[in-house]
């Protein structure tokens, strides 16, 4: 059931509950690029019975309370926007650009020599592709501040582990097929982990507790262990590489 | 913290099967990865809330099928609703769905279960930890939320907000009591609208699939996720996708087919999006009867139209 269509969109309902806007559906900055401004577009409207706008990689997600919402409003509100907004990027005070420090390989990534059997090449060769590469954030889920970033060199694009971990270590790195991204916290999680990052996606104690914003840049820099340890202690304490070298040893089963 | 009296409150003394701090949800931070969770069944937390005087949005323990040993460290107005269980303030028998008035020092006691799954407590001025991103419901997975992000423990001590007056106009007002009740072992009949993705389906029709047969409730379901058995959804065709299938934002109650065949039913702690075609969509109305469903019960889909929901959802309001 179309609601509303225009060049390169459509809106259905998606349940009693959302309205869904679709987009073609391809990673693409462009298409993306269009879905983070109608998402933007449409929390700006803060419109009554509006619970939350949710972009995805192609899609722009609008949540309503059924019971007080008006769908006729809102659906017409989203038919308007989205024939209203082009493919701009968030403006610049959003758009961002951040710089991860990686420690890659070790204990810190498991996967990587799985993943440069995938690749046919060292390790070393992984990690080189994998941080030459400027990342954008095409959306977050999942956990709390995890983005999703792509894309990923094809030759290094392995997909996801057969079974998935019981518990991935807080902030690690990982490949799932062209996506790449970093764990926020500790969680069950599938993707290929190569390295392990200092710096915290997730903080409520930042008055903006979430690092990364959909449509916002990451590159990833290669830091050697003593770095990483030196990084780690500076911004989380001075216990931190204890409590993670006890964490880590105590997961060693399922390493 | 909200109470001023930190030896006040309640104090956990048994903590059941899982017990955490619930409200509406957290709604506004899906876009940063945030779940909404909230209260399996808003339904009767919204009662438990309107006995005591509360708002709707107050926070209150939900209880999952064994229940917690809760003492009462100050005297307050408490009522319970939702799954039924055997109630006992100290060695008294006491009923859900009425207005206690729990003096300082008495224990409320979990008995046996006799109907539904989850039990809401509410306490007149709501269960008062801080809130986070705007909610104080716990989601367990991120541990965000609630009492330090996690499930209750036996020696926790839980702040309790000022009450208001009692409000009898706002306790008549009270929801019928037995609306998202079922029976013992049983299961429910939920009405589905079609979900986004049948298109993707190029054989049988996956909701007339859906709607067929009973579902039943794997054990490895809880507050993200239904994992149901049954029928197999086959024959989506995601692999003839250039991009393949790209991840989305999911609402409360979406059926999922994930390719190996089997369905998935998004609940309160669903991560915000995911990778997996949605075939059906649970209607809000019906979502509070899921949310009393334990595994090993039963579902039937029955395919519906949007205005079917709306109706179903107004009546549901009214109740």
């Amino acid at each position: 059931m179309t609601l509303a269509k225009g060049p390169d969109w459509t809106l259905t309902p998606d349940g009693d509950a959302a309205l869904l806007v679709r987009f073609e559906q391809r990673i693409d900055p462009v298409v993306n690029a269009r879905a983070i401004a109608l998402a933007a577009a449409l929390r700006r409207r803060r419109m009554d019975g509006v619970r939350d706008v949710v972009e995805g990689y192609a899609t722009v997600t609008v949540h309503v309370d059924p019971a007080s919402a008006d769908i006729g409003a809102v659906t017409e509100a989203v038919a308007r926007l989205a024939r209203e907004t082009g493919a701009e990027d968030p403006p610049a005070e959003r758009r961002r650009e951040h710089r991860l420090p990686v420690c890659y390989g070790g204990a810190h990534g498991p996967d990587l020599a799985d993943v440069a059997r995938f690749g046919h090449c060292t390790e070393e060769e992984v990690i080189r592709r994998h941080y030459r590469s400027a990342y954008r954030v095409y959306m977050l889920g999942f956990q709390p501040g995890f983005a999703y970033l792509g894309s990923v060199e094809s030759s290094i694009a392995a997909p996801r582990r057969a079974t998935p971990r019981v518990q991935v270590p807080a902030r690690s790195v990982g490949i799932a097929g062209r996506q790449t991204g970093v764990y926020p916290a500790v969680s069950p999680g599938g993707w290929q982990l190569i390295g392990r990052t200092t710096v915290r996606l997730f903080d409520l104690d930042r008055p903006d507790p979430f690092l990364l914003h959909a449509g916002d840049v990451v590159r990833f820099e290669p830091v050697d262990r003593p770095t990483y340890d030196r990084l780690l202690q500076q911004d989380h304490g001075a216990g931190a590489l204890h409590e993670e070298q006890a964490a880590d040893a105590a997961r060693g089963v399922d390493w | 913290m909200a109470a001023g009296n930190p030896r006040g409150g309640i104090v956990v003394e048994e903590a059941g099967m899982l017990t955490t701090v619930q409200d509406l949800g957290r709604w506004g931070w899906q876009h940063d990865g945030v779940s909404v969770s909230g209260a399996m069944d808003p339904r009767a937390h919204r009662r438990a809330n309107r006995l005591v005087g509360n708002q709707d949005g107050a926070a209150t323990l939900e209880v999952t099928l064994r229940g917690p040993v809760l003492r009462f460290e100050e005297s307050c107005r408490i009522a319970v609703s939702g799954a039924e269980f055997e109630l006992f303030l100290d060695d008294y028998r006491v009923s859900s769905d009425t207005v206690l008035r729990a003096d300082r020092g008495q224990a409320l006691r979990f008995g046996r279960r006799t109907d539904g799954a989850r039990a809401y407590v509410a306490v007149a001025g709501g269960i008062g930890v801080p809130p986070v991103l705007g909610s104080r419901s716990t989601h367990i997975g991120s541990r965000v939320g609630g009492f330090e992000g996690r499930a209750l423990r036996r020696g926790d001590r839980l702040p309790v907000g000022p009450a208001s007056a009692p409000d009898t106009a706002a306790a008549e007002k009270t929801p019928a009591a037995r609306a998202s009740r079922r029976p013992v072992g049983g299961g429910a009949r939920v009405h589905v609208l079609p979900g986004p993705h049948c298109d993707l389906f190029p054989g049988a029709d996956p909701v007339a699939t859906l709607a067929a047969g009973r579902y039943r409730i794997r054990p490895e379901s809880d507050r993200m996720g239904y994992r149901l058995e049954g029928a197999a959804i086959a024959g989506c065709d995601i692999g003839g996708l250039p991009h393949g299938f790209l991840s989305h934002a999911v609402p409360a109650g979406s059926v999922q087919a994930p390719p190996d065949g089997g369905v998935i039913v998004a609940m309160a702690d669903r991560h915000t999006a995911g990778g997996y075609p949605r075939i059906a969509m649970v209607i809000t109305a019906d979502l509070p009867r899921l949310g009393q469903l334990v595994p090993g019960d039963w579902i039937e889909f029955v395919p519906c139209d949007m205005n079917e929901a709306r109706v179903r959802l107004a009546a549901a309001e009214q109740e």
